[in-house]
């Protein structure tokens, strides 16, 4: 027994010590040397290289993009959430499994269809010529682009919590006289804003995060069409390595203040859920 | 081609015209123009645009910010084609912009337009190597050497990978006194010297220079002497062949874009004052070969001497070069294989 | 009855809980507008020489090599991304040691991060002059721009799926099983292939599938560090773009249709899976 449990203990530490490095070199190097790159010149020129007209641009313009796509992605996760875990019918697994379809569709495919749905040569494109509509290469075919990659975000999250919910409670607050919108609003919007936010949360990381998608409609016109990612590539290219890595820093640190949200509301999640159990 | 004294007269009639034009009360247009131009000119137009903006004569006139995008010469000239607004582009070579032409955007006699082949600047091939040349490159044969790896991007996204490809492959020509199945073999060796095809020359040099990969870059000269003055450490040399390639990057102005905008005026100036003495200085200066005779004799150490062929002379233009050797199947996808 | 109220949802939903058509309305037709449509305009695209140029456009032989170079480093990535994923998810829900729960939140980093900056990062590490690939040159191992870029890149994507398809299954596996295997006189390693194994395999095996569905698609992390060789480490993606920026747009298209058929197989064995991990 005691012969097993030092081996044990042993098998254990390896184990650890092999979790530690492996999470490590994958997870931790990436993220050290963005940062350590990033302030290669020190502050100053990192603040500098944040300063930078076409940088701001492309920072503004990434906020824009999200916040379009993001309000897309929630209405439309929301209300195929309410479709799918709330009711019945005739190809439903089929919905669900197009809803999916975003997820493992190449990025670069979804900026590609973009451009020939929309671009001058493509369906749309000598409608689209006549009225003189812009889509590709400005702001709309971004968000368009941005939208394909994200859609799924916000239903995935909502849709086994509320499957899993069940409709009892808006069923009551339904018997009682509450109108459908009263229901949505006071029953069920409560009962899955945590999962919710936690959707918006991780569709905003990749909506802002988009690359190859975005890079096919952008057109790379500086200070206009460059989204963040587009911009680090930019900078790579441009001999300017420190701003490039800069600029990915910021990304990076969004992507920890996500990580950081996203637990956070995990716990509030199962802390809530644990309060819910207990009266059952 | 066309004679010196034809911008000369351009710019005598169009400049004052335009100044004659505004009111004496009127505010100045705002102008924004889009100039969609090729991945090494990065540097070159940014002090480019700031200088024209800052023309009397255009000053004068209008309130002008130039937009550009950058990209791979073939990429870029798609994104114009499924409807990128460029109001001029800047290319790689000529055939990218026929290839805008043969879509409508912009007159088919494009290049007889602007004086020079619609070339402003030209520039060449040549070979940046390592610090003290340690591997002795000198000439295209050195390139097809057992161990030498060479980077080239890859000539079916990057314009200046098919100025490399026809430069190494005249040169093969040459040494096989004009056998085809010889210099056919020689590209086939040359390329089982290249360990990285990047998809642009900008990507290529930088393969070379901060990934220190490769023993030489063929690069565009431009390209070359930025990747001298990028790097304070004084880590690369660029050894010029006996011959190489005449490098005529073209201009035009996409007609359908300045029509529909009216921005033609504001960006038949931009691309003329690119032929202008000041505009030629800013082109010598950013290590492009100047057209203007007089700016380039007073360059004249900056650009080492070597015998420069033309496109028409050895391949009979753009359009018989492309479906010769870059068109799907033709010899580029012969020689190429990778792997070896 | 509670419970007797929620079989009602699905059998006769419209009478009790509203929004069926509104939410359905919403769900398809934003599907169809911003998803389906785009990628009929591909499919059609694709089509639009005939089918024997569709075929011949795939037949290609560097259009097959980037697919073998894209199916072989998405599978060898999702191998690798399970044995580590296998092995964080094991001490992550096995041991209690400092830095575990910093550790469980940064297997989320590759679902944040965009891989445009994850890219850099890659190649910035793995480059001959980086901080693991000069440790490599010595042992004559080069990733950057190789083909085993690629399948590094790709194991940094495909690690959290992994890692989070087994942790539940982990955290949820009861304890007293192994502890009567334990009684019964087995060894650490036949608790592992007859307890352990059997019960996480189908979450193991969603997980692998998952990573190797989105290596499949992925583009902004590996063009950086792969070298874009024709032929020998050129991505399918990438090659979507070099085919368009060719002005081939029957090619793209082609190539984009059959990586959408290859997604949609993908996302039916996912489905598959999970309702067989569901039922165990």
């Amino acid at each position: 027994m005691t012969a097993r449990g030092r081996d044990g203990a042993l098998a254990r530490r390896m184990l650890i010590g092999l979790a530690v490095v492996v999470a490590g070199i994958v997870l931790g190097m990436p993220l050290a040397i963005v940062l350590v790159e990033a302030f290669a010149r020190g502050p100053a020129a990192y603040l500098a290289a944040l300063a930078d007209q076409d940088t701001l641009d492309a920072i503004r313009l990434t906020v824009l993009v999200a916040l379009c796509s993001v309000t897309v992605t929630t209405v439309f996760g929301v209300a195929a959430a309410w479709c799918i875990a709330r009711f019945d019918f005739r190809g439903r697994s089929l919905l669900l499994t197009v809803i999916d379809l975003p997820f493992s569709v190449s990025p670069v495919i979804a900026g590609l269809v973009q451009v020939l749905l929309f671009g001058r040569r493509g369906w749309l494109g000598p409608f689209l010529e006549t009225y003189d509509i812009r889509i590709v290469f400005a702001l709309p075919g971004i968000v368009l682009a941005t939208v394909f990659v994200t859609l799924p975000f916000v239903a995935r999250e909502l849709i086994p919590l509320m499957q899993e919910q069940g409709a009892e409670e808006e069923e009551a607050a339904l018997s009682l006289g509450a109108s459908g919108w009263q229901t949505f609003w006071r029953v069920t919007l409560p009962n899955i804003r945590f999962a919710l936010l936690t959707g918006v949360l991780l569709a905003n990381a990749r909506a802002m995060g988009e690359f190859g998608a975005v890079s096919v409609v952008s057109g790379h016109i500086r200070g206009a069409t460059n989204t963040m990612p587009l911009q680090v590539e930019i900078l790579f290219n441009d001999y300017q390595i420190e701003a490039a890595f800069a600029v990915a820093s910021v990304l990076a640190l969004l992507a920890l203040v996500t990580l950081g949200l996203k637990l956070a509301l995990e716990r509030h999640q199962s802390g809530t859920h644990a309060n819910e159990e207990r009266p059952t | 081609m066309s004679p010196p004294l034809t911008l000369s007269r351009r710019l005598a009639l169009s400049l004052p015209l335009a100044a004659a034009a505004i009111r004496p009360a009127m505010a100045k247009t705002r102008v924004e123009l889009m100039n969609v131009s090729y991945d090494p000119t990065r540097e070159l137009y940014r002090r480019l645009n700031p200088a024209f903006a800052a023309q009397p004569a255009v000053a004068a006139e209008f309130d002008v910010a130039v937009r550009m995008s950058h990209g791979g010469s073939g990429a870029q000239a798609r994104s114009v084609i499924d409807g990128l607004d460029a109001d001029v582009v800047t290319l790689a070579l000529a055939h990218d912009i026929d290839a805008i032409a043969a879509a409508g955007r912009l007159a088919k006699g494009w290049q007889a337009r602007p004086p020079d082949n619609s070339s402003p600047y030209t520039s060449t091939i040549v070979f940046l190597v390592r610090k003290g040349n340690p591997k002795k490159i000198r000439d295209w044969d050195d390139l097809v050497r057992p161990g030498i790896q060479v980077i080239t991007p890859n000539p079916k996204t990057s314009g200046g990978a098919r100025w490399n490809f026809l430069a190494a492959y005249a040169a093969a020509l040459d040494k096989a006194g004009g056998n085809d199945a010889q210099a056919r073999a020689f590209m086939k060796r040359l390329f089982q010297n290249v360990p990285v095809l990047d998809t642009g020359a900008r990507g290529a040099t930088l393969t070379f220079t901060r990934r220190g990969i490769g023993d030489v870059l063929l690069a565009w000269e431009n390209e070359a002497f930025l990747a001298m003055q990028e790097d304070a450490k004084g880590g690369f040399e660029i050894v010029v062949p006996p011959a190489s390639i005449l490098a005529e990057p073209p201009v035009a102005v996409v007609d359908q874009v300045v029509d529909r905008r009216g921005t033609r005026k504001a960006a038949q100036a931009y691309l003329e004052f690119l032929y202008t003495p000041e505009g030629q200085e800013i082109c010598a200066r950013n290590f492009y070969r100047p057209r203007s005779k007089a700016v380039a004799e007073a360059f004249g150490k900056v650009f080492p001497q070597l015998t420069l062929f033309t496109i028409e002379e050895r391949f009979g233009g753009w359009t018989r070069a492309h479906d010769t050797y870059f068109a799907d199947g033709a010899i580029f996808d012969q020689v190429y294989q990778p792997g070896g | 009855m509670a419970h007797a109220t929620s079989p009602a949802a699905f059998g006769r939903p419209r009478r009790v809980i509203p929004g069926l058509g509104l939410s359905f309305t919403i769900t398809t037709g934003t599907l169809a507008v911003l998803v389906l449509l785009p990628l009929a305009a591909m499919v059609a695209m694709s089509l639009s020489k005939g089918v024997p140029a569709f075929v011949a456009a795939l037949a290609d032989r560097r259009v097959l090599a980037a697919f073998r170079v894209t199916i072989v480093s998405a599978l060898a990535a999702a191998i690798i991304s399970a044995i580590f994923g296998l092995l964080l998810a094991w001490v992550l829900t096995r041991y209690r040691f400092p830095g575990r729960r910093f550790i469980d939140a940064a297997v989320d980093l590759p679902f944040a991060l965009p891989t445009a900056v994850a890219g850099i990062a890659l190649t910035a590490l793995y480059a001959p002059n980086g901080w693991i690939g000069a440790l490599l040159v010595p042992l004559g191992i080069s990733v950057a721009f190789t083909p085993l870029g690629i399948g590094v890149a790709l194991v940094f994507v495909g690690l959290p799926f992994v890692v989070r398809a087994v942790q539940p299954i982990l955290e949820d596996l009861p304890a007293d099983e192994e502890e009567a295997a334990r009684l019964l006189g087995a060894t650490r390693m036949q608790i592992f292939l007859r307890v352990i194994m059997p019960a996480c395999a189908p979450a193991l095996v969603t997980g692998f599938t998952m990573a190797f569905a989105r290596g499949l698609g992925e583009y902004g992390s590996v063009i950086f560090i792969a070298g874009n060789k024709p032929m020998l480490s050129e991505i399918v993606p990438l090659l979507i773009v070099i085919q368009l920026d060719q002005y081939n747009y029957t090619g793209a298209a082609a190539i984009g249709t059959a990586m959408l058929l290859v997604s949609f197989a993908m996302l039916m064995v996912i489905n598959r899976l999970q309702a067989w991990a569901a039922a165990r």
